[in-house]
């Protein structure tokens, strides 16, 4: 076990792309924390049905309000659900919600950046174009409109998120795929007969993939935030289902943010902590697959 | 007589549509390769040398390069013979890398480098015949040792940046004979290497050329590779082939100014010493390449050679057959 023997063992195979980022990664304080507060977040979240008894709906009429204590460890709200349950199936929503608006989101910007970059200058032109509008729209506006139509809920509020937040991702793929064209390797790859789709998913999403993690995890956590903003005006995830934002929402009324501080200040801190981990990781995979950092 | 060939360009037209105009990069092209033979492109940089090459390989830049007109006849492994001029994509796509393979100028980029070595030279075989990922990723290996590489099953797990340039060049060949092509074409593949590799790669490719039976069109503006490798070379200059012929006679006797000129702008060993003494500069060719898209009246070349007299402006000379296989666009190369 000691240093001399690992230097003794030859290394069986190269180092790839993704162990020399992870060896980046794992150099980085603020990202392993960031990962630190997220696992266990992660975890709770989706197995709090096994460990926890009560269900979030479940509603204790003889502890309405209730502070946290021994039996309910964060409290109760005005009508006796607990709040821990709450938090933890209103976590499940919102990172569920987070989490499959930007794979959506980064499906369609991929494939709009891949048309754009290989359809060609009037193609090009159309798609770029739409995306200038897409981005020009203000997104308060976009998403209360958005959401006026499509309506509350889970999968209408997924729709909403995913719809706003492709434009930015399409115009980077765009911008790489466009480099990756005239590279050597892609002109060789089109010399050895590979067809349109073996280049774009085959040369082309690989070397998209830093692009496409930096952005997915520093876009979850915005996505957590837009959920939470939908939610608390009432438009995002309806009640009685638990989300962060529509338990956030409870704020409103004076008497909870004042008397009843429990009812809002976990899933404020809950929101908090999320984000700020997500972000801690999202800068530590940016410098982790940022060839530019570390060029060994 | 010579055996059918294996590719057969006539008359091909390249052009290149910018602004508006299309210029011809290459023009009254003629060329053929028999099976087995190295045929060497010589050219300086924007004689249509690589266009010529692309045209071939139907890779012109989208929108932009076109073949006008001319056929590419071109005998794939399967014996039948197709125009690679007026083929669709998707067949032209079943042709390249199966039975035509490319080696590129620069090995440092043109290996993709997320994908391991092996891996990206198990592609071709696996696109083309159809291979299992197993077997493909078997027959990468054994070409890796084809092409000379040391330890070959280690290099196949490696990325492209753990090899040097040799190396790569030597992976990308193999990735070009991945699926045993009737015809290599070589863009430059040894330019951007030193000397001492570059010998070493130019030795390779004979070697498996030779252990093939493959024809090899070879693109280069260095006329010391030409002479180590090629059967025939053929010099282009501002789009068309001025002179062609078996490599010893056109080098011996060239029957076109510019290939003089070629040549005797190459330094000998010992040369530099003897004319810096004599106080007179390295012979060059006076002026500069015409631009395509403002070439001059009749020859080329005119402009700048010393043997023009008035005829030459008057039209573009023909290819006239000089003997000894050799042919050459000069009216006056009974003169030279």
């Amino acid at each position: 076990m000691s240093a001399a023997t690992r230097v003794a063992t030859p290394r069986k195979t190269s180092k790839g792309p993704w162990l020399r980022a992870w060896e980046r990664f794992r150099s980085n304080g603020a990202a392993l924390a960031g990962l630190a507060i997220l696992v266990p977040i992660l975890i709770a979240v989706s197995s709090y049905p096994l460990w926890w008894p009560y269900a979030p709906n479940d509603i204790d009429l003889r502890a309405l309000n209730q502070a946290p204590g021994a039996v309910h460890w964060f409290g109760t709200d005005g009508v006796g659900r607990d709040i821990l349950a709450r938090l933890l199936q209103g976590g499940r929503i919102s990172l569920t919600v987070a989490i499959v608006s930007v794979a959506i989101s980064i499906v369609i910007g991929f494939l709009v950046g891949a048309i754009a970059s290989f359809g060609g200058k009037v193609v090009d032109n159309g798609v770029m174009r739409l995306v200038d509008l897409a981005m020009t729209l203000p997104p308060v506006i976009f998403l209360l409109v958005l959401a006026s139509i499509a309506g509350t809920g889970v999968m209408p509020t997924i729709v909403v998120i995913s719809l706003l937040s492709w434009p930015v991702l399409s115009r980077m793929v765009r911008a790489r795929l466009m480099e990756l064209r005239e590279r050597d390797f892609v002109v060789a790859a089109r010399g050895m007969g590979a067809s349109m789709p073996h280049l774009l998913f085959r040369h082309g999403l690989p070397n998209c993939i830093d692009i496409l993690v930096v952005y997915a995890t520093l876009q979850i956590a915005n996505a957590i935030l837009l959920e939470a903003g939908l939610s608390f005006l009432g438009l995002g995830i309806a009640p009685p289902e638990a989300s962060w934002g529509n338990m956030l929402n409870a704020a409103r009324s004076t008497i909870v943010l004042e008397q009843y501080v429990w009812q809002w200040m976990f899933p404020g801190g809950a929101l908090v902590l999320t984000v700020l981990a997500i972000n801690f990781l999202g800068d530590g995979l940016r410098d982790a697959f940022d060839p530019r950092s570390d060029l060994n | 007589m010579m055996p059918e060939p294996i590719l057969d360009i006539q008359d091909l037209r390249t052009v290149f549509r910018i602004g508006g105009r299309d210029i011809a990069a290459v023009s009254d092209l003629e060329l053929s390769i028999a099976p087995g033979e190295t045929v060497a492109l010589v050219g300086e940089s924007g004689s249509g040398k690589s266009v010529t090459s692309l045209s071939v390989m139907g890779l012109l830049p989208k929108k932009v390069g076109r073949i006008a007109s001319g056929t590419i006849r071109f005998r794939g492994k399967s014996g039948v013979t197709n125009d690679l001029a007026q083929m669709d994509g998707e067949s032209l796509r079943r042709i390249r890398g199966n039975d035509i393979g490319m080696v590129f100028q620069e090995p440092m980029t043109s290996l993709n480098p997320v994908y391991t070595v092996g891996e990206q030279i198990a592609e071709p075989i696996r696109i083309h015949l159809g291979r299992s990922h197993k077997q493909a990723a078997e027959d990468a290996v054994k070409l890796l040792a084809d092409v000379g590489i040391p330890d070959p099953a280690r290099r196949a797990r490696q990325y492209p940046h753990e090899l040097s340039g040799g190396m790569r060049q030597r992976a990308t060949i193999a990735m070009a004979l991945a699926c045993d092509p009737a015809l290599l074409i070589a863009d430059e593949p040894t330019t951007a290497l030193d000397v001492t590799i570059q010998a070493q790669i130019l030795e390779l490719l004979a070697k498996v050329q030779a252990e093939r039976g493959m024809a090899m069109l070879f693109v280069t503006h260095n006329l010391g590779v030409v002479a180590e490798i090629a059967d025939r070379v053929a010099v282009m200059y501002a789009g068309r082939i001025v002179e062609t012929g078996p490599v010893d006679q056109v080098f011996a006797h060239p029957r076109h100014p510019y290939t003089k000129g070629l040549l005797r702008s190459v330094p000998r060993l010992g040369e530099a010493t003897a004319l810096k003494r004599a106080g007179t500069p390295l012979p060059t060719i006076a002026g500069s390449v015409p631009s395509l898209a403002n070439l001059p009246q009749g020859c080329s070349f005119a402009p700048r050679c010393p043997y023009a007299i008035d005829a030459c402006a008057v039209a573009v000379p023909a290819l006239v057959d000089a003997g000894e296989g050799q042919l050459s666009r000069c009216i006056r190369w009974q003169e030279l």
